[in-house]
């Protein structure tokens, strides 16, 4: 009977429990209530992508309501891989929430952050289960939506600000995408992913269809801060308490590039990056955001804001695999999107526990760090070293798979580009080491001591990730294969 | 144990010996006598890998498939036992030098230093033993970051500088031409293994092959061939066991010993002479020998004429490989093990130089042989070594490498050579001759000056007489480079 219910409980399960959390009392209960969702959600979606690992599809009938009329989670291995990417994030982000919280957030706020965070899990969790385009805009909505409030529970003032920066940006993307949804619909008269994939074929050439493409196709690149759609992204992260950066940083572009992915080659089809520029679009886009994100990133001042603009141009890597329309280009985008998220939340578990201690991440506050937190310091430069793409990390499996792919396709630029972006990305995490360990430490900062275990053990586990997933690619790359046969790419 | 046992322990056993190392980091005496111990261990280990090999067992082990078709995989032959051998070796002497070296100069962090030095050791083990091109990038790469707080040790901003113009090098090259080199052979061939004759050879167009070529060449910057040379003397900043041992021995030969690796598993040394991949590439190896010389002549810090001597000697190994005929090719072999003998003399004869007198620039060490006559001897021994003069080891390699230039008669890279070891006598002699009939500059007669500590004194003489006896029985490396240069 579980087994049946699988896809749905995953959204149920979170959102059921969200109201419990906000009426909890005290600061430990909506956190215990958190942490047992989670996990439970982690297990779930485990256990849901093992039953897809064989290239199978689970279709579910919401209330029994057959499609194309009824609203219908289909999954299969590409969506049950973000699913566990969310859920296990989530997981795991839940132990490290318990101090960063307590210390960021006035007690009174704390269950409605448990409260939001879980919505915020229900809504990305959401979009990954749907197979219906209109559902897929509300769970839209509700990651969003949640996202600005816990944004804006951020220490400093500013998050006011920045989440109010990202409302209006993520407004209008989402505008963007019910106005593309509208006028597909108004085509072809149907909502459900699998039922539009079949009517869409015939009129892909029509004016009203690559008008909706392209209102979808910007809403959904503003979600996943493409360059020049970029700027919400820094602040919000900056800005947010630690725990959310890491989880944001993590999941929500990623769960935008999977979207990306889904409607581009399930719901259109590769033929309609021919058809129009969008293919050229992507790739320009994709190389722009890859080495102006990471230029931009080394003249950072502030730990968090430069992870950010990292986090900018990793998603580039993914929109280069999307654009580049080839099976080889797509498994690149979807190992990435596994080990993007594995060290971008452990770099970002690192900053956090390095702002608990030290109060800030700028720069000048944190100098000579690195030898006062030595666990803190040196899992930020493992996970540095996978962002670099160093062997033995698994950020060198993707850089492997992305230049593979465009040796393919003969396309010297693209892998001239992502290589690029690799030794860019060098020279920013270099400027973290410089400044953590070699520059002399404050006296404030001689004071500092090692990060407490509650932050070290689920950073050093993500850490752990990356070398595990570096080496034993089995799980990544099945996946990434299984996903890309399903998928409709004509190469 | 077995072969596979052996092998992942010769690797990993320095990993064990830092965590070790880092353990005992309140106890000094403690601390030293595990380097000491993981040190000698290794070198046994090595010993009895190399004694399985000459009986003619093969030695590999795989443990993981990070991609499909390719493994981690590691693999015991001839080339890389010999510069296996070389290293082992060399960290136990330098093991004992350091201890000396890091107590009279009362270095800082000295905990951080053997822990990140034996890491280092084990990455060049890994190098050394790597069975396939993924692998042997895998520690190629791990070699830099571990050597970079080595060179950063200091912590000052010269240090900084230094480290941040070697990371920069090292990882450029690595990622931006020699990553590319990798996939793009991956791409044409679908397979990165070792094998005799190459793996290129049906797949590539011969038009192309230079130009991968030269992507190896110049993306293993580890090699040094000019125009990406700058980062050796930036690293002179280290302390001097760090540029004693790797960057004259493990670091910069796992660099030259992957030309070689290339040259030979990858490209095949029929298919270089048949492409004519190494067409121009031979003129930039002659010409880092030649201006590397020229402008050691021109440095007064000793270490940093030592280093530009390296590169120097960096571009015959790298000439050998690209000449790719048998006498070239164990002429470099032979160059790797007989260069690390004599150049890591004389960068301790200049540590000792620097603990006991305090003195790093060559115009001020006039007479102070006189007062330390064993380092000053070393030196000259060393000198000798590298200039190529018998009775000294580093004749046969040169002999070879000359040989093998007569052999593709190239008259001018010749000359190039002859060149060069006459560059060589004016660089490197004036140094012991100061030391021995010239006068301070300000007349001083250094009474109070004696030699340096014992520790320092024992490596020097070791590695000394090593020179000496390398010429009088080269026999196992020269079996060893004879069998990886194909004509056994």
């Amino acid at each position: 009977m579980i087994e049946q219910n699988l896809s749905l409980l995953l959204v149920v399960i979170p959102l059921l429990a969200a109201p419990v959390a906000a009426i909890l009392p005290g600061l430990r209960p909506p956190w215990l209530l958190a942490l047992a969702v989670t996990w439970l959600c982690f297990v779930i979606a485990g256990w849901q992508l093992f039953t897809v690992m064989d290239g199978s599809i689970i279709s579910y009938e919401l209330g029994g309501w057959a499609p194309p009329w009824g609203i219908e989670y289909r999954i299969d291995a590409m969506n049950a891989l973000v699913a566990l990417i969310v859920a296990g994030i989530a997981a795991i982000t839940m132990p490290y929430a318990l101090l960063t919280v307590e210390k960021e957030i006035p007690r009174h706020q704390v269950p409605l952050f448990y409260s939001a965070f879980l919505l915020c899990i229900v809504g990305l969790l959401g979009i990954t289960q749907t197979g219906d385009i209109f559902n897929l805009f509300v769970f839209l909505e509700i990651s969003s939506l949640s996202t600005y409030v816990l944004i804006a529970m951020g220490e400093q003032r500013r998050a006011l600000t920045s989440a109010y920066q990202y409302l209006i940006m993520g407004s209008i993307g989402a505008t963007f995408v019910l106005i593309g949804i509208g006028l597909v619909y108004a085509e072809t008269g149907t909502l459900n992913m699998q039922d539009l994939h079949l009517r869409l074929q015939p009129i892909l050439d029509h004016r009203t269809i690559h008008t909706g493409f392209a209102f979808i196709s910007v809403g959904i690149a503003l979600k996943l801060a493409l360059f020049p759609l970029h700027l919400w992204l820094p602040n919000a992260y900056k800005y947010a308490p630690s725990a959310i950066s890491v989880f944001l940083s993590a999941t929500s572009t990623k769960v935008a590039v999977y979207v990306m992915l889904r409607l581009l080659f399930s719901v259109f089809s590769s033929d309609i990056l021919m058809i129009e520029p969008t293919e050229d679009i992507l790739l320009l886009l994709g190389i722009f955001g890859v080495i102006l994100a990471s230029v931009t990133a080394i003249y950072q001042r502030d730990i968090k804001r430069l992870l950010a603009y990292s986090s900018i141009a990793q998603v580039s890597y993914m929109v280069l695999g999307i654009g580049m329309a080839s099976n080889m280009g797509v498994t690149a985008t979807l190992i990435h999107v596994f080990n993007h998220a594995l060290m971008k939340a452990a770099l970002f578990m690192a900053a956090g526990a390095v702002v608990y201690r030290a109060g800030s991440s700028r720069f000048e506050k944190i100098d000579g760090m690195g030898r006062q937190m030595p666990w803190t310091f040196a899992a930020m430069f493992i996970a540095g070293l996978s962002v670099i793409g160093i062997p033995g990390t698994a950020g060198f499996i993707s850089k492997w798979y992305f230049v593979l792919a465009a040796l393919e396709q003969h396309s010297w630029l693209i892998a001239l580009v992502v290589l690029s972006g690799s030794l860019l990305s060098v020279v920013y995490i270099w400027r973290i080491v410089e400044v953590m360990y070699l520059r002399p430490a404050t006296d404030t900062g001689l004071s500092v001591k090692e990060a407490p275990y509650a932050l070290l053990v689920p950073m050093w586990s993500l850490v752990l990730a990356n070398i595990y997933f570096g080496i034993n690619t089995e799980l990544t790359l099945n996946i990434a294969d299984i996903s890309v046969k399903l998928l409709d790419i004509t190469d | 144990m077995n072969a596979q046992q052996l092998l992942l322990f010769a690797v990993f056993l320095p990993f064990i010996g830092a965590t070790g190392i880092a353990l005992c980091r309140k106890r000094h005496n403690l601390r030293e006598t595990v380097t000491l111990i993981t040190a000698a261990t290794v070198c046994c280990i090595v010993l009895a890998i190399y004694r399985r090999f000459t009986s003619g067992e093969l030695l590999a082990v795989e443990i993981a498939e990070p991609l499909p078709g390719l493994s981690i995989r590691f693999e015991a032959e001839s080339l890389g036992l010999l510069f296996a051998l070389v290293a082992a070796m060399l960290w136990l002497i330098t093991s004992i030098y350091s201890i000396g070296y890091m107590r009279a100069h009362d270095e800082q962090h000295q905990t951080r230093f053997y822990t990140m030095f034996a890491i280092a050791i084990g990455c060049t083990l890994g190098v050394a033993f790597a069975g396939n091109m993924l692998t042997l990038f895998l520690w190629y790469e791990m070699l830099t970051i571990a050597t970079y707080p080595l060179v950063a040790h200091a912590g000052t901003d010269k240090a900084r500088r230094g480290a941040r113009t070697y990371i920069g090098i090292l990882l450029a090259t690595s990622i931006g031409l020699l990553l590319l080199a990798i996939i793009i052979t991956y791409s044409l061939t679908g397979s990165l293994d070792f094998r005799e004759g190459g793996i290129l050879a049906e797949k590539l167009d011969p038009a192309w092959a230079g130009l991968l070529y030269a992507l190896y060449i110049f993306g293993i910057g580890k090699a040094a061939v000019m125009p990406f040379h700058r980062w050796l003397p930036a690293a002179m900043v280290a302390p001097t066991p760090v540029s004693a041992l790797l960057h004259a021995v493990a670091v910069v030969k796992a660099g030259v010993f992957t030309v070689l690796k290339v040259t030979i598993y990858i490209f095949g040394t029929d298919f270089i002479t048949r492409s004519g991949a190494n067409d121009w590439l031979i003129w930039f190896a002659g010409a880092t020998i030649l201006l590397a010389s020229l402008v050691a002549m021109s440095q007064d810090n000793l270490k940093l004429r030592l280093a530009y001597s390296t590169i120097s000697q960096l571009g015959y190994i790298v000439l050998g490989a690209l000449l790719a005929t048998n006498n070239s090719l164990l002429g470099s072999a032979l160059h790797i093990s007989m260069h690390a003998f004599a150049k890591i003399t004389l960068f301790f004869a200049a540590g000792a130089i620097l603990v006991a007198a305090g003195k790093t620039e060559i115009t001020d060490m006039g007479g102070l042989g006189r007062a330390m006559p064993l380092t000053f001897g070393a030196f000259l021994i060393g000198s000798f070594s590298i200039i190529g003069l018998p009775p000294f080891g580093g004749m046969w390699s040169k002999w070879y490498l000359a040989m093998g230039i007569v052999e593709t008669g190239q008259w001018l890279l010749l000359t190039v050579l002859l060149a060069s070891s006459l560059l060589n006598i004016a660089y490197l002699l004036p140094v012991p001759v100061r030391g021995f009939f010239g006068k301070a500059k300000d007349g001083t007669t250094y009474t109070q000056i004696t030699e340096a500590p014992a520790s320092c004194l024992l490596a020097m003489t070791v590695t000394s007489l090593a020179c000496l006896l390398l010429f009088f029985y080269p026999d196992p490396f020269y079996e060893l480079a004879l069998h990886s240069a194909g004509n056994n």
